[in-house]
Formats: C-alpha cells, sequence, structure tokens
C-alpha cells in the first residue's frame, strides 16, 4: 500500500508529478491552482529526482518552455487555470502539431475573460474539441477526486507518450482546493533514455526536426491523416467511464469531476424515493464514452447532463443518443464559479423525471 | 587537364561546411541570412559540437533553416524561441543550445521572452539577424525599422511621433546582468564575415563557462524588402543602418563596453 496523505488536490497534483518521474515543470501562479508552484518549489524536486521547475514570465513563456523540453524527448508538465491556458493554446497546438507529449493541468474558474475565481467547468469545449487553431485534439482526463489528482498525473504522461500527443487533465477549483485522503503511488525514477524522435543533439543517428510547419501542402495533409488516425485510436482504445447505479436505470445523469461528486448524492436521493436513476461519470472527455451511452439509450426515458456551465458537454450526449429522437436529454447546471447543490440537481432531475411520470 | 583535376584536397584552401545539407537555400540572393546561415554551420563544425547542438528556429526568414544545417532543430512558435531554448537547456544542461531570431520575433512579438531569458542568464546563444523589416511576410514595418524607412505598413516613411523610434534591443538586454557576451556584426564585407565568425565561435564556447546569454546581433540587408538591389542595400545599410546600430562588441566576459 502507497504513502497515505491529506492533501489538497492542486498538492497531490504536485506530488505526483514528482513521483510520476516528471523531468520538467514550467509554470506561472494563477489561481485557484498556484498551489501546484507552491508545493513545487518548496518540496525541492531538484534535490529528490532531480526535476527541473521553474516560474515562467508568462502562461505563453511557460507552454513554449514545456514545448522545447518535449521537443528535447523529456516528461514535462504545466498547470494552470482557465484564462492562463487560454494563453497556452496556442503553444498547445503546435505541440499537436509537432506529435509532441505533455501533461496540462486545467484547474478552471468561472469565464469568460477574468472571471471568478471559483470552480467552474465551463471550459469543456475548449478542452475538448481543440481549443487552439487547427484539426487537433488532446486526450482530456477529468479528475473527480483528490486521489484521481494523483493518478490522473502518472496515466496522462503515460497516455502523452504512447501517442506523442499532448494530455489534458480538466480539474476545477473544487477539486483542486478540498482535501481528501490520498494515497501516493511509490515514485518512478526519471527515465534515462531520450526518444528516438527528439531533438537531443544527433549521436548516432540522422539528425531531427521537431516542427508543425510543412509549406506543402500535401505535406502537411499526410501529417494531418496520422493526427487523424491517432484521434480515432484513442476513441478506440483510451475511453474511460465509471457507471453508479446503472444497470436498471431508466433515467440517467451524466457528470464528470466535481459535478458527479454532487450527482453521485442526488442519484442516492432520487433512489431513496424509489426512481431508477444512475450516474454514468465520463473520466476521459476526449475521447468520450459515446458508445456506451448509446448503449444504454434503449432502456432510457430521459438523460441529464449536469455541468457547471450554460451546456457544453451536452451536445456530446446529444450526438451520443442521436438515433433515438425520443429520448429525452437535458441540461442542467449553475455556471459563472457557483457550484450546484445536490438539492438543486434533485429539483432540475425532477422536472425531467415529472414529464414521463 | 579538366577543372576537375585540380579539386585536390591539397588544393582546397575553402569549402562548403560539410553540415550543409544539399537543400537549396530559400533566401534571397545577396542577402546576409545565407551568409550567417554557413557561418553557424562552421563554426558548430570546427568547434566539433554537431552532435550536442540544438537549434531553435522561429517564425519570419528564419523559419526553414532547419532544411539547410544536419543538426537537431527544434522550430519555435512566432517570438518564443528563448522559452524553447530555456527548457531545452535547463533539461539537457551539457548540450549546446542556441536560437536563430530575425528582428520581428525576437524584438517585438517575443520582447518578453528576449528580456526575460536575457535576465535569467540562460547558457544559450541568441543570434539575431536584424535587417530593419519583416522579410517574410513582404517588407512590413519591423520595432528595428528605420526613422523615415519606407515599408509596405509605413509606406510615408515610419513617423517616429506615430510609431515610436526605432528599438535597440541588444543595447537593452547589454545592461541585463544575465548576458555575459554581447556583439553586434554584419557579414556584408569578408572582413565583416571573418569577425562575425569570430563572436560566433565566442558565443557558442561561453556556454561551456555557464555564465549567461551570449547574444550576437548581426546587422543585415533586406534588399528584396528594401527594394534594392543587393550591393545599393549593402551601401544603405552601411550609411544608415550601422549610424544607428553601430558595430562591435556591447559586452564582453559580463563586462559593458559602452555607457
Amino acid at each position: 500500500m502507497g504513502e497515505i496523505r491529506l492533501m489538497k488536490g492542486n498538492e497531490a497534483i504536485a506530488e505526483a508529478a514528482i513521483r510520476a518521474g516528471c523531468d520538467a515543470y514550467f509554470g506561472y501562479p494563477i489561481t485557484p491552482q498556484s498551489e501546484i508552484l507552491e508545493y513545487l518549489t518548496e518540496a525541492q524536486p531538484e534535490k529528490r529526482t532531480g526535476m527541473v521547475v521553474l516560474q515562467a514570465e508568462s502562461e505563453l513563456a511557460a507552454i513554449n518552455m514545456v514545448y522545447g523540453a518535449a521537443a528535447a524527448g523529456k516528461k514535462v508538465m504545466t498547470t494552470s487555470s482557465s484564462p492562463g491556458i487560454s494563453l497556452m493554446q496556442e503553444g498547445i497546438s503546435y505541440m499537436a502539431g509537432a506529435h509532441l507529449p505533455g501533461v496540462i493541468v486545467n484547474v478552471v474558474r468561472g469565464g469568460p475573460g477574468l472571471g471568478t475565481i471559483q470552480p467552474s467547468q465551463c471550459d469543456y469545449f475548449q478542452s475538448t474539441k481543440g481549443g487552439g487553431h487547427g484539426d487537433y485534439r488532446l486526450l482530456v482526463l477529468a479528475p473527480a477526486s483528490v486521489q484521481e489528482m494523483a493518478d490522473h498525473v502518472k496515466l496522462a504522461f503515460e497516455l502523452a507518450f504512447k501517442y506523442r500527443n499532448p494530455v489534458l487533465i480538466l480539474s476545477d477549483g473544487l477539486i483542486g482546493q478540498m482535501m481528501e485522503k490520498v494515497e501516493l503511488f511509490d515514485p518512478i525514477p526519471r527515465s534515462k533514455d531520450l526518444p528516438q524522435w527528439a531533438a537531443c543533439g544527433k549521436k548516432n543517428r540522422p539528425h531531427n526536426i521537431i516542427t508543425s510547419l510543412h509549406l506543402d501542402a500535401y505535406e502537411h495533409e499526410k501529417v494531418n491523416i496520422e493526427l487523424k488516425e491517432k484521434y480515432a485510436r484513442m476513441q478506440n482504445e483510451e475511453v474511460r467511464y465509471e457507471t453508479y447505479l446503472c444497470e436498471d436505470a431508466e433515467y440517467l445523469m451524466v457528470a464528470y469531476g466535481a459535478s458527479a461528486r454532487i450527482c453521485q448524492k442526488a442519484v442516492s436521493m432520487a433512489r431513496n424515493t424509489g426512481i431508477k436513476v444512475g450516474l454514468l461519470r465520463p473520466i476521459t472527455l476526449f475521447p468520450f464514452p459515446s458508445k456506451v451511452i448509446a448503449s444504454m439509450a434503449s432502456q432510457l426515458q430521459g438523460i441529464l447532463s449536469v455541468e457547471m456551465s450554460h451546456g457544453q458537454m451536452v451536445e456530446d450526449i446529444l450526438l451520443a443518443t442521436r438515433q433515438y429522437p425520443t429520448l429525452k436529454v437535458e441540461h442542467y447546471g449553475r455556471y459563472g464559479g457557483v457550484v450546484h447543490t445536490p438539492e438543486e440537481v434533485l429539483e432540475a432531475f425532477s422536472k425531467l423525471y415529472i414529464q414521463f411520470n | 587537364m579538366e577543372a576537375t583535376d585540380i579539386i585536390k584536397p591539397e588544393n582546397i584552401v575553402y569549402q562548403r561546411s560539410r553540415l550543409m545539407t544539399d537543400q537549396v537555400l530559400s533566401f534571397c540572393p545577396g542577402c546576409g541570412h545565407g551568409t550567417v546561415t554557413h557561418l553557424v554551420a562552421e563554426v558548430i563544425e570546427e568547434l566539433g559540437i554537431e552532435n550536442e547542438v540544438i537549434g531553435i528556429a522561429p517564425v519570419g526568414c528564419a523559419v526553414t533553416i532547419y532544411d539547410f544545417i544536419a543538426i537537431d532543430w527544434i522550430g519555435a512558435a512566432h517570438g518564443r524561441a528563448t522559452a524553447v531554448a530555456t527548457a531545452v537547456k535547463r533539461v539537457l544542461p551539457d548540450r549546446y543550445v542556441f536560437t536563430y531570431q530575425g528582428d520581428g520575433d525576437l524584438a517585438a512579438i517575443g520582447t518578453a521572452e528576449t528580456i526575460h531569458t536575457c535576465n535569467r542568464g540562460e547558457n544559450i546563444t541568441v543570434i539575431f539577424i536584424n535587417n530593419g523589416i519583416y522579410g517574410m511576410t513582404g517588407g512590413q514595418m519591423a520595432p528595428t525599422t528605420l526613422a523615415g524607412m519606407k515599408t509596405s505598413t509605413s509606406p510615408f516613411g515610419r513617423d517616429v511621433s506615430v510609431q515610436g523610434p526605432p528599438i535597440d534591443i541588444t543595447r537593452m538586454v547589454a545592461m541585463l546582468d544575465g548576458t555575459y557576451y554581447v556583439t553586434r556584426q554584419a557579414v556584408h564585407t569578408p572582413a565583416a564575415v571573418r569577425k562575425t565568425k569570430k563572436a560566433l565561435l565566442k558565443a557558442f564556447e561561453v556556454q561551456k563557462e555557464k555564465k549567461g546569454v551570449a547574444f550576437v546581433e548581426v546587422v543585415s540587408n533586406c534588399n528584396s524588402g528594401w527594394k534594392m538591389s543587393p550591393v545599393d542595400a549593402n551601401r544603405w545599410m552601411e550609411e544608415n543602418m550601422f549610424k544607428y546600430y553601430p558595430l562591435g562588441d556591447i559586452k564582453v566576459d559580463g563586462q559593458l563596453l559602452i555607457k
């Protein structure tokens, strides 16, 4: 059994990075995730594992430092919150275009603009549909506990290198700030080997060029085909989700991250009144568990997508269930930094439920 | 006797660096970029560091330099080369890392990265080609465009009351404690080429000392962008550019040589 600690979600991310054998972290302070950079500078991982930690002059610089270390073949991470992640989008697009692995954590706060420092899930579109310019996808993990904040860092590095693609951990201010018991995985030593594709000095091989530029359109189309195939492979192999009381469910709530925790309570409350409702929690938001939702659709009357946003993931649920036009798919959520309560979710669900009963 | 008969090792006094690829240079004939590109290859070859060097090529005319020199390269986003270089050097501190940037890249969109990389004293080499114009996009006004100079976005000449005066960023970075060697050179004459090569050699050698940024500005013509013949462009450069951007060492071994 691993070491057990009581930690904030943000601290768990930081400690997990050191334990995952991360080579370098570059970041810039922003609420509600500054504890990550604070923890890393305090922990002095350069002494523990040789990991580099550097506070950049901006999120722009930070993501381009991530791009550089990734191009050199290293395991590298950055973290930020919504406005900072918007600044990073250019660099993330370049990473995707150059087939570079890397881990990016977004501890989401309410937007748009400077918004608020309170938790939100308003960056779903940005995270799952590309975010920056060009045809690309990030593999997106959505932790719903402090335990998963730690575990997803390790998983994110594995997936980033498996696919040579940036992986985004889409958290929120609630999971980032709350404290829970976490069992930390045992440290993995930092890798001494650099991948064959890396730009790290061309000893014993032809020279490598890491770039997202291909001036010849036909060459660039080939790169885009490779990317498209990579995303299709992710959709086949990497879908992750969790179900709660779904076996006999006639109604379904779909929620990720902090909303999933709230919905779990709301589902239990509804079950106590005899309503057959279950919860599906996507753990990967891209790839989205469309097939499992579609496979459940024939047994369902209605689906409630519960997100702290105007309703973004609900569009993916509608796409997944487009073969079932009579199935009612609705959205509920507070937004702008307001977190819905289980009672509010239950009330919203009741409005869906009474349409059939 | 055929011309090929005299091509023998004992007769060769100068040749193309073996690190240059067979790719035809994309630079306009007469432009300083081609000369500096070859100097970079020569310097890396002479120092014997081709297996341990990583170049960072950002956006602008510098963008395809990775096609011409057979070393490991990273293509960076516009302006971000020194941030990329910072990370590469931090994770691979025993390698030689350099950026090759134009004035739009280094002194406009990438100003923050330039200043902060120099301020942190990263142990990298920055090669800065200053031709006072955006060459690749077709001759727009750059932060380094001289007062009164006509470009496609200052068609009546740069008006300093509207657009501000040209920025001497090399002088600015020399003021920072993080820079160790700062020099301004040119490649318009054989003598200038030799001086630039010496500067580049030094700029790579000081990376071993780990004392901070080595920054080499090369004032170049952009005959296409300036709409002049290469000869006229070099003459105009000597008469105008060198007045505002005087050649010579600005900081050596961490000591400022200017006021």
